[in-house]
């Protein structure tokens, strides 16, 4: 420290604020073109959410590792409850329900329950012996601490958080080590059970948009729409885009969601194959501190959390980029910390704030 | 803790690092792939999806080409192109077809009869090709529908050009009119100009034969819309180019006259220039109004048209086939000279002229007569007595080299030509030999001998100038015909009869031309429409059966100009019905005033001009359908 900044200041993981911040602002320069050169109603508020979203993830950040493993397990029941109360009120309202309205902002227990998930999984191989790691003792905890809060959502219906959630436990239990053979068999069990799902277990309607997704230009009105816009919006942007504001796709409405789960698509059209290198990058930086802190942590809850966490925001950023491009059918995932939405912000900062606080508190090695 | 069998923290903390730099592995694979993926899309893909982008965004809009006048041999228009206001249905983007016709029968006063067009032509329509609800419409109703817009997808208003034809009905034959493309025309040429809302073609008459010179270059507009079609701005405009002009032989003041001059006669008038050849008047009345047409003529009057005895539909000049009568005879006596006859030498006619047991009858007993007085009183006896010399093998030829049974290369869709029979002709088409009578029968333009108006006229024109006159519709600078391979002396005995006709004590000699120091020269002729039984001349009873009249001429008779063909369907007489507007289409070249006086006097007897009254048997038509509902009629 040279003195000039204030040592609390300056002990902040900047890396990885240059890192976030990079991210909203270019977000915030493509929302601020997509309303056709206009901070509302997008821009301003991304920006402003990012500000108030970045300074809760260094408070958290200052909070103890024994914190988060002590609130774990409570706050995974407390979500529970609100899981069920959200249905409840969705069952009393007549209609499907995500959210808990708390007056100053709406929340939805579902998106907060995938960092928890990773959260008690991790907790609870912490607190599993590791003779025990191969055994039907670390498979059947797990499945039922994911079981009750998947089923809770698909209810609603809201398969893709299920999925998250099934992705998070199973990263944490890969990383925790469960036998490979647990991850070879699955894998081989989708692959043979995929297409007898889709022959025999899907309705023909289904059928058809899993085949629109493979072939999205047979169906260029419907569902197949959306995927062709943005192959155009992206392909036309060329290697260094239309130029700033000059996007066609995007401010003629062609491309649908622009502002959220398409704003790849948006800015690729302004910025071309570069601002994509840019924003692939930043999240390379990104993952790469998070899992450099997973690996620099010495505390077994530590590196799990860190690791898991870091998979969760990578779970975000890979099913929206793959869908983007065309590889992964149309689901309504954002790109964090680019695409307009509180709701997701909310949790990509709770998971960057304890992987923060876990970079803080390391352990120390002679506890293990 | 240490169990045998299960791993150790420290293989788990060595597990947990491997793993962890696998899963750093697997999402730079991801962050790869996106990448890769981004830059082939993006530069390998790079024009496709610049293409696509830019059909999304830009909206390209053609606009039709005014299409090429036609204007007559001195520049007057004949066909021109008037701005007007079109609402038409792009039946691809139409919605709730009830409630926006509905809205448009309120808005645009429609018809019953027009909502029924459009629901046929929306049924048939391709999605793609646009079915007009109203053309011709005036700002206030083009305003209405235009603020209503938002509520009525799929309806476009537009302003374009529709085809006027000033003449009305005077040009429908000689034009024909245009009409939107059909179904079959756009599989045969793919042309996008084709389906352009407001675009028409040509579908008859000059309209069709000359479409591509008349048609020019379509515009277009190129505007930014939306993905909902909201046009966001316009790009670029480039204006059409007009087609080319055609500039007819026709006079068409001269034209408009002999149409209003037949009245409420059907029937036609040619009138040729005989120094050059160039048609100056062709006319067939009763005709459509090609101006009905370009707006979409509607279903009842389409009926109307097609059940008209007169045939309003039929270009009588080129298409109408009739016995040409006695109108025959100034040429037979070309061939009688041909054949060595000597004008003067005379055949006492008795009333008839007898063939082996049978008298061929005469229409009066004319006492001796020489070729002139032959012609002027048309005396059969005579033809007969000297086609029976000659046979009609030796005047057919002569027929022939006058036009009569020839088709001219005319840019006209469909001529007739007519017969003119020989032995050849007859051994051929029935498998018979030719008999005497049927060369007296041919020598006075009765039996198989058939012609068209037109012919008429042409052999009118080329007797009267004594050259090989070619007819000429489209105005160009032409070497006048060479001489026709008869002496002039010969030439001069048919004019000399045919002067004697009209001028000495012929058969229209109540047709006369009144212009000091010019005279016209003639040949009257009746066609009998069934053989005549018992005492039964052709000259009453029901119209059908009665005889045509006929009338062939040039003026003046010192010195050639004009040559016309007058052909009354029906008109019992040529001395009766036809000479006499003959005579006055003739007085228009010389004295407008006066032949104009002559008209107004008898439109007012029929009843108004050529528009009054078909305004009037219109609606006298529409009367006697009743509430035009529930009938349903061919297109």
């Amino acid at each position: 420290m040279n003195g000039i900044v204030p040592a609390p200041i300056a002990a902040l993981p900047w890396r990885v604020i240059f890192v976030l911040f990079g991210l909203a602002t270019f977000g915030t320069a493509v929302l601020y073109s997509a309303a056709g050169g206009s901070f509302s109603p997008w821009a301003g508020n991304h920006f402003l959410r990012f500000c108030v979203l970045m300074t809760m993830a260094v408070v958290m950040s200052r909070l103890p590792l024994d914190f988060w493993k002590k609130i774990t397990f409570p706050l995974y029941l407390v979500l529970l409850l609100m899981l069920v109360a959200v249905e409840l009120i969705g069952f009393a309202g007549g209609g499907s329900q995500r959210w808990i309205n708390l007056g100053v902002i709406t929340f939805q227990p579902s998106e907060l329950m995938k960092p928890t998930v990773v959260l008690v999984t991790a907790w609870f191989f912490d607190r599993l012996p590791p003779s025990k790691i191969t055994g039907w003792d670390a498979i059947w905890p797990v499945a039922i601490m994911l079981v009750v809060p998947s089923i809770l959502v698909i209810i609603q219906p809201d398969f893709d958080a299920a999925l998250a959630y099934i992705f998070c436990a199973a990263v944490v239990g890969f990383l925790a080590g469960w036998p490979l053979i647990y991850f070879i068999g699955g894998g081989v069990a989708v692959a043979i059970l995929a297409p007898l799902v889709f022959f025999f277990g899907l309705r023909p309607y289904q059928q058809d948009r899993v085949l629109i997704f493979l072939n999205p230009e047979n169906d260029p009105l419907g569902a197949g729409y959306h995927i062709t816009q943005s192959k155009i919006a992206i392909g036309s942007g060329g290697i260094f885009g239309k130029g700033f504001g000059n996007g066609t796709q995007s401010h003629l409405d062609y491309l649908p969601e622009g502002h959220t789960d398409f704003i790849f698509a948006t800015m690729a059209e302004e910025w071309g194959l570069l601002g994509g290198l840019i924003i692939i990058g930043l999240y390379v930086l990104l993952m790469r501190w998070g899992l450099k802190v997973a690996m620099e942590s010495t505390n077994r809850y530590g590196q799990l959390v860190a690791g898991g966490l870091t998979c969760t925001i990578f779970f975000y950023i890979m099913i929206n980029l793959l869908m983007v491009v065309g590889f992964a059918p149309v689901a309504g995932l954002p790109l964090p910390f680019v695409s307009h939405g509180g709701s997701s912000m909310l949790t990509m900062m709770i998971c960057v704030g304890i992987i923060m606080s876990i970079e803080r508190h390391p352990g120390r090695k002679a506890f293990s | 803790m240490n169990d045998k069998r299960g791993p150790t923290t420290g293989q788990l903390e060595f597990t947990f690092s491997r793993r962890a730099l696998f899963i750093g592995g697997v999402q730079a694979a991801v962050g790869a792939v996106v990448a890769t993926r981004m830059a082939y899309i993006a530069v390998a893909e790079n024009e496709k999806y610049k293409l696509a982008s830019e059909s999304n965004r830009i909206n390209l809009t053609l606009i039709p080409p005014r299409r090429g006048w036609f204007i007559d041999r001195i520049g007057k228009p004949i066909a021109t192109n008037r701005a007007d206001f079109r609402v038409d249905i792009i039946p691809d983007r139409l919605q709730n077809r009830e409630q926006t016709l509905g809205t448009l029968t309120q808005l645009l006063d429609l018809k019953q009869e027009d909502l029924e067009r459009i629901e046929k032509e929306l049924k048939e329509a391709q999605g793609f090709q646009p079915v007009q609800v109203a053309a011709g419409l005036d700002y206030e109703s083009f305003a209405r529908v235009s603020v209503r817009l938002p509520d009525l997808p799929g309806v476009s208003p537009r302003q374009g050009f529709s085809r006027f034809y000033p003449s009305g009905a005077a040009v429908g034959h000689l034009l024909g009119y245009v009409g939107t493309v059909s179904a079959e025309e756009y599989r045969l040429d793919k042309n996008p100009l084709l389906i352009t809302p407001g675009f028409k073609v040509g579908k008859q008459g000059l309209e069709k034969t000359m479409e591509m010179r008349l048609r020019g270059k379509p515009g277009a507009k190129r505007t930014e819309v939306t993905a909902r079609g909201k046009i966001v701005r316009e790009l670029s405009t480039r204006s059409d180019t007009p087609g080319k002009p055609v500039q007819l032989t026709i006079d068409i003041d001269l034209h408009n006259y002999a149409a209003r001059r037949l009245g409420v006669e059907s029937g036609s008038v040619v009138v040729i220039d005989c120094l050059t050849g160039d048609i100056l008047a062709l006319v067939s009345m009763p005709c459509f109004d090609p101006n009905s047409f370009s707006e979409g003529i509607g279903r009842l009057e389409w009926k109307m048209l097609n059940s008209d005895d007169r045939i309003p539909m039929l270009n009588k000049s080129l298409q109408g086939l009739y016995p040409p009568g006695s109108t025959l005879k100034p040429m037979a006596a070309l061939a009688f000279q041909q054949q060595g006859i000597d004008p003067e030498e005379k055949v006492v006619c008795g009333g008839g002229y007898r063939l082996g047991n049978r008298v061929f009858k005469c229409l009066g007993r004319h006492g001796p007569m020489d070729m002139r007085s032959a012609i002027m009183k048309s005396c059969n006896t005579y033809f007969y007595a000297m086609a029976n010399r000659v046979g009609y093998d030796a005047i057919a030829p002569v027929a022939k080299q006058l036009g009569l049974g020839q088709e001219f290369p005319l840019p006209f869709q469909s001529q007739r030509y007519g017969t003119v029979p020989d032995s050849a002709w007859k051994r051929k088409k029935y498998d018979q030999e030719w008999s005497r009578s049927d060369s007296l029968n041919a020598v006075i333009g009765q039996g198989y001998v058939i012609a068209s108006p037109f012919q008429l006229a042409v052999m009118a024109a080329r007797i009267a100038s004594g050259r090989m006159l070619e007819p000429e519709i489209l105005l160009k600078n032409r070497a006048a015909g060479k001489h026709l391979p008869f002496p002039e002396e010969h030439l001069q005995v048919a004019r000399d009869g045919m002067d004697l006709v009209v001028n000495g004590a012929g058969t229209a000699v109540r047709s006369r031309l009144e212009i000091p120091g010019i005279t016209m020269g003639g040949k009257t002729g009746t066609a009998q429409v069934r053989a005549i039984k018992g005492g039964q001349r052709g000259q009453g009873g029901a119209r059908r059966f009665r005889d045509h009249g006929l009338f062939v001429c040039f003026a003046p008779v010192a010195q050639p100009r004009y040559a016309a063909a007058v052909v009354i369907e029906h008109g019992m007489g040529g001395a009766r019905a036809a000479a006499p507007v003959a005579k006055d289409v003739l007085t228009f070249l010389y004295d407008r005033e006066k032949a104009m006086a002559s008209l107004e006097a008898l439109e007012a007897g029929w009843g108004g001009g050529i528009d009054e009254r078909m305004a009037r048997q219109y609606a006298a038509f529409q009367a006697g359908q009743g509430v035009p509902v529930a009938e349903r009629s061919e297109m």
